[in-house]
């Protein structure tokens, strides 16, 4: 429980330093909001892990689903094993915060910046050459909630992307936070997707 | 090698050169120019602040080789950007001299956007004896003058003005975090985040992109781009360093984008030092060409680097700067420190090189003996003509008398920014808002 705790304080503390960097003279930087998300990432991993460590000792029966070996608790970088489960299981909702802890490994980053719906992922990898006039990719035209790429979310506009998407997904995450209750694999859960549309808001 | 604080007073030895112009702000950035006749600071509030080392003079040779300040000017204002809503730092990330082609010194300084190019130049005579205006510059009145007479140049107080030739702006999205002027003389490079753009020092309205690692789709961004240079000797090579710990080389003569590398220079990380922190603490904080364009240096959080450029897989030597800090990751993450970027630098024949650290230490590490030294840059601990005396860091177990525990350390007073003489063995050091001048004792 050590572990999990230490995890979600590394949490807590990354998304505070989040939130206060879009205050910060001169807007946020991308170097340092990547790095935040890198470690935001890696903490929830870390506390998925240990939730999933604990609860199998608990139930004292293999899990039904597969889940990320331990060790891989620490990795922060692409994991063969990873993504090879990620591409077998079946896509969960990616947008539902009621999405339990068990299923999160599944959807959630598992690449180095891999987005948590793997759709977008495939269709991402589709590179195209001409990087500046790439048209969007249609799905994302119909959905709102959608990160946005950067042709979508133009440059210039950083600030307000942020702020819808911190408001989504951070007012979740504080409340939880404040009320430390038991329901802060809800808040990791959300908190994936709020990393990504840090560096997103870009 | 020792070094000893200048001091500028012959009577009173006891004066200390610590200069810091009131008001001092944060220095952000330090660089001799390639003669190491002049040192230039840029600081948090924009502001620029040149030094000019004293002549050699017989009359009074204690005072070779110490720097004064030649010429103060306001490089950078504070902008607001409307579109964005975000205001603009007036903060200089980086100084870059130009080599000096006449009498005028050029240098290139630049904030988060805009990078300028500035001429300082002397005037030491001045024009008297106009017709239409008089000595005052107020305008005469035709009727009263009678004859006419030729201007001539009069000797007048040293005065040294800096203006401002070229303003490069709006070419850059994120945050400038390196220039590099080529060998060419004529075109240098600006490094974002995520571009790195080539100008033409002569045109201000157009640059060229060299390199974009903007991925399509932004959740997509693993790396960013941290410090570029370019190479001393050869003009169409260059480097860039990574947040994950990679450098690339390009050569621009292989294609116009050079999203391609020819080299990738990457040490495969050692499992065993494997930490939640790992990622974060190798993002390269400082790049830098050896004088003899043979090896390059990479700082990241907690030790420098040397590269060969013939050999990709691994660094040739690797120097641990602080490494008792390892074991602290977790409270310098939250202090916001393990985010500090600091800077390293070469002598000028490549044999020592030298990087600050916490506490108001700074480091060097010579590659022929392969001893190291740490120095400390405080008002409190050093005297004029003293000569530095090595600090050390006690790891753990008992404390000797000088020594000083890693709990004691003052993470607030961190050197980020520091530069060699070019051929001398004389380093500035930016302390805070406090700069040093050390020189090599001379016999």
């Amino acid at each position: 429980m050590d572990v999990s705790a230490e995890a979600k304080r590394i949490m807590a503390v990354s998304i505070s330093k989040l939130y206060a960097s879009r205050a910060q003279r001169g807007g946020m930087r991308l170097h340092r909001s990547l790095l935040l998300s890198v470690i935001m990432r890696s903490a929830r991993d870390l506390y998925h892990s240990a939730c999933l460590a604990k609860e199998r000792e608990e139930l004292g029966t293999a899990h039904l689903v597969p889940v990320t070996p331990e060790e891989d608790a620490m990795d922060t970088t692409a994991n063969g094993e990873q993504v090879e489960v990620e591409v077998s299981q079946v896509e969960p909702e990616p947008e539902s915060p009621l999405t339990p802890p068990i299923q999160e490994p599944m959807s959630s980053d598992s690449g180095a910046a891999q987005g948590a719906c793997k759709t977008r992922t495939f269709s991402g990898k589709e590179t195209v050459e001409d990087k500046e006039n790439r048209s969007p990719v249609s799905p994302d035209r119909h959905s709102r909630k959608r990160r946005g790429k950067a042709s979508v979310a133009p440059d210039f506009l950083p600030s307000k992307r942020a702020r819808l998407s911190l408001e989504l997904g951070e007012e979740r995450v504080l409340r939880t936070g404040r009320r430390n209750c038991c329901r802060a694999g809800d808040a990791f859960t959300t908190l994936s997707l709020n990393s990504n549309r840090a560096i997103a808001a870009f | 090698m020792c070094f000893q604080l200048c001091s500028n007073s012959l009577q009173n030895p006891v004066t200390f050169l610590c200069v810091s112009y009131v008001p001092a702000d944060i220095i952000s950035t330090v660089e001799f120019n390639p003669t190491g006749e002049l040192l230039a600071t840029g600081d948090k509030g924009g502001r620029v602040v040149v030094f000019q080392r004293e002549q050699e003079s017989k009359n009074q040779p204690h005072r070779r080789g110490e720097y004064n300040v030649y010429s103060t000017f306001q490089s950078h204002e504070p902008e607001f950007d409307y579109l964005k809503s975000l205001e603009i730092e007036e903060k200089i990330n980086k100084i870059r001299w130009l080599p000096q082609q006449n009498a005028a010194y050029f240098l290139l300084s630049t904030n988060d956007k805009t990078v300028k190019l500035w001429k300082i130049s002397e005037r030491d005579k001045r024009p008297e004896g106009y017709n239409l205006k008089d000595e005052d510059g107020r305008i005469r009145d035709p009727t009263t003058i009678t004859a006419l007479r030729v201007p001539v140049l009069q000797p007048m107080d040293l005065m040294v003005e800096a203006t401002p030739r070229r303003v490069f702006s709006n070419a850059h999205t994120y945050h400038i975090n390196s220039i590099s002027v080529s060998n060419d003389y004529e075109t240098y490079m600006s490094t974002d985040d995520l571009r790195i753009n080539l100008w033409n020092l002569e045109i201000t309205n157009q640059s060229f992109n060299i390199v974009d690692i903007k991925p399509a789709n932004m959740e997509e961004l693993t790396e960013v781009i941290t410090a570029a240079e370019f190479h001393p000797n050869q003009c169409n090579t260059f480097i860039y360093s990574s947040s994950k710990g990679s450098i690339r080389l390009c050569d621009m003569r292989a294609s116009a984008l050079c999203d391609n590398h020819s080299k990738f220079f990457e040490e495969p990380e050692d499992p065993s030092n494997r930490s939640f922190f790992s990622e974060i603490i190798s993002s390269i904080s400082d790049v830098k060409f050896s004088h003899s364009g043979r090896y390059l240096m990479t700082r990241d959080y907690l030790t420098v680097k040397v590269w060969d450029l013939n050999m990709e897989s691994k660094p040739l030597e690797t120097y641990q700067v602080h490494d008792y800090l390892r074991s602290k990751l977790c409270s310098l993450y939250e202090n916001d420190c393990i985010f500090d970027k600091f800077e390293c630098v070469w002598n000028g024949s490549d044999s020592v090189i030298m990087t600050g650290s916490y506490n108001n230490f700074f480091r060097m590490f010579d590659r022929n003996t392969k001893r190291d030294v740490t120095l400390e840059a405080s008002r409190e601990n050093s005297k004029p003509r003293a000569i530095l005396k090595p600090r050390k860091v006690c790891v753990g177990g008992k404390r000797r008398k000088d020594e000083i525990s890693v709990d004691s350390l003052d993470f607030s007073k961190k050197i980020l920014h520091t530069a060699w003489h070019p051929s001398e063995n004389i380093i500035a050091v930016a302390a805070t808002n406090n700069l040093y001048i050390f020189q090599d004792k001379v016999n």
